[in-house]
């Protein structure tokens, strides 16, 4: 007998992928660099729940590493593209 | 490893796939809205809420299967602390590229 879970768990793994797809179609539209900048922030999001659901369908923790790696450093990332879009300079 | 209960299961199922469907909502309203501000609306409060209920499904199935570390908590935070954090400065960003897009004077009020 399978569970609810592993049913619902490609369905869930295509709707973030498909998000994913659609961030990606904004970054490369554009217009504004504010707008790349947002929609890299989007696509990090989505890729850690994306690895979230991976660690969840393999049943190993492990994948959360990498997804608080990658919480870190895309919240490091869209800062500083967010501070250089403003002031023309990261750090002063 | 014992199968999770069936109420358990369909907690975990109904969390990952209203997930989902909000990461789902907020990117569809960032690659379909017309202007920076609105869509700025979708990946910082659908998105975030989104990965969310996702993180809380996968705590609820680890703590069930035995995997629990807190990590998932740690991450849920992080990512609730910092989505404001972010729009903000973006949204600071946006006003110093564009000046018609911040919002009017208040009215009643000089400067």
């Amino acid at each position: 007998m399978t569970s609810l879970t592993a049913t619902v768990l490609p369905v869930v793994g295509a709707a973030f992928a498909l998000a994913l797809v659609l961030a990606f179609y904004r970054l490369l539209r554009g217009p504004a660099l504010v707008d790349r900048v947002l929609a890299l922030d989007t696509l990090y999001v989505n890729a850690l729940a994306l690895l979230i659901v991976l660690g969840i369908g393999l049943g190993d923790p492990v994948y959360f590493e990498a997804a608080l790696l990658i919480a870190v450093f895309g919240f490091v990332g869209t800062v500083a593209a967010a501070r250089y879009l403003q002031r023309g300079s990261v750090v002063e | 490893m014992s199968p999770m209960p069936p109420w358990l299961d369909a907690i975990v199922a109904a969390l990952l796939v209203a997930g989902a469907a909000f990461a789902l909502v907020g990117a569809f309203g960032l690659a379909k809205l017309s202007d920076f501000m609105k869509r700025l609306h979708g990946p910082t409060k659908a998105s975030t809420l989104g990965i969310g209920l996702s993180l809380i499904a996968s705590m609820a199935w680890f703590a069930w299967h035995g995997g629990f570390t807190g990590r998932e908590f740690l991450v849920t935070l992080f990512v609730f602390v910092t989505a404001p954090v972010s729009a903000h400065l973006l949204v600071k960003a946006a006003m110093r590229s564009e000046p018609s897009a911040a919002p009017p004077p208040r009215p009643g009020r000089d400067g």
